[in-house]
């Protein structure tokens, strides 16, 4: 399967001062996540000194979409870069909660408190 | 519950690419709500359809996208409260049982998930060889007893 950049549910990146804010819209599946992961990886080459990511417009992720989360903690932990997490649905948390990553995984009832 | 879920399953025949992922994950909410799973576990059955499926476009046909794939969702009467079975069917490699890694989320490795999602979801979950070829993937929820319990 070929990585669509067009299907990348990243919308948009906005900036807060230096932390960039990641906008993620739509279900991210086995179709998307390889574009998300791209995505979500460019973000730390323009050297953010924190990122959040927006999920409040995410009806649904799988194990394939959170692998790309997971990739992106672990290049933000290498680089000293704080990666967090914002406005989950039910049931995009409970997929962190079977898997236990909410552990892992700083996050946030709003992107405002993950600002702050 | 819905006489057309409880009498009759529904059966879906789609083609192993993503694309067609959320037409199944829409068609399994359906089902469960009509047999009446809540919110937790409509959750687990979709998040376990999804993970199953995955694995089917990813390991049985290689990534290949124009390969079928059929799906049975039914109300299953065995369990004393009801329940949704659910048959997956693929023409592929056969890929089942696959040993379940359990999460080491310190240790931060992407992928592998899928079928500890599916066997922490799922009461049941039975792969066999399928006569002709492929795999047959039998997975069963119970929905918890009337009189409370959990539905986990």
């Amino acid at each position: 399967m070929s990585a669509r950049l067009q299907d990348s549910p990243v919308r948009a990146v906005r900036w807060v001062g230096r932390a960039a804010v990641v906008d993620v819209e739509g279900d991210v599946d086995l179709g998307r996540s390889v574009a998300f992961q791209m995505s979500l990886l460019r973000v730390m080459d323009d050297g953010p000194e924190r990122i959040v990511i927006n999920l409040s417009d995410v009806p649904y992720m799988d194990s394939s979409g959170v692998a790309s989360l997971v990739k992106l903690l672990s290049r933000s932990r290498r680089q000293g870069v704080p990666l967090r997490l914002a406005s989950l649905s039910d049931r995009v948390r409970s997929i962190f909660e079977i898997t236990r990553l909410d552990t892992v995984f700083d996050i946030y009832p709003t992107e405002q408190e993950a600002l702050a | 519950m819905s006489r057309t879920v409880s009498d009759r399953p529904v059966k879906l025949t789609i083609c192993s690419t993503p694309e067609h992922l959320s037409v199944v994950r829409a068609a399994t909410e359906k089902v469960c709500r009509a047999i009446g799973f809540d919110e937790k576990g409509t959750t687990q059955v979709i998040l376990s359809v999804d993970e199953a499926l995955t694995n089917v476009i990813r390991h049985a046909y290689g990534g290949r996208e124009d390969q079928p794939i059929d799906i049975e969702l039914a109300a299953d009467r065995e369990a004393p409260a009801g329940g949704v079975r659910i048959r997956i069917r693929d023409y592929g490699s056969f890929t089942g049982p696959v040993a379940a890694r359990r999460p080491e989320p310190q240790a931060l490795r992407p992928g592998g998930l899928g079928v500890y999602i599916m066997q922490e979801c799922m009461d049941l979950v039975e792969y066999e060889r399928a006569d002709g070829g492929g795999t047959l993937l039998t997975m069963l929820k119970r929905l918890p007893p009337p009189d409370g319990g959990s539905d986990g």
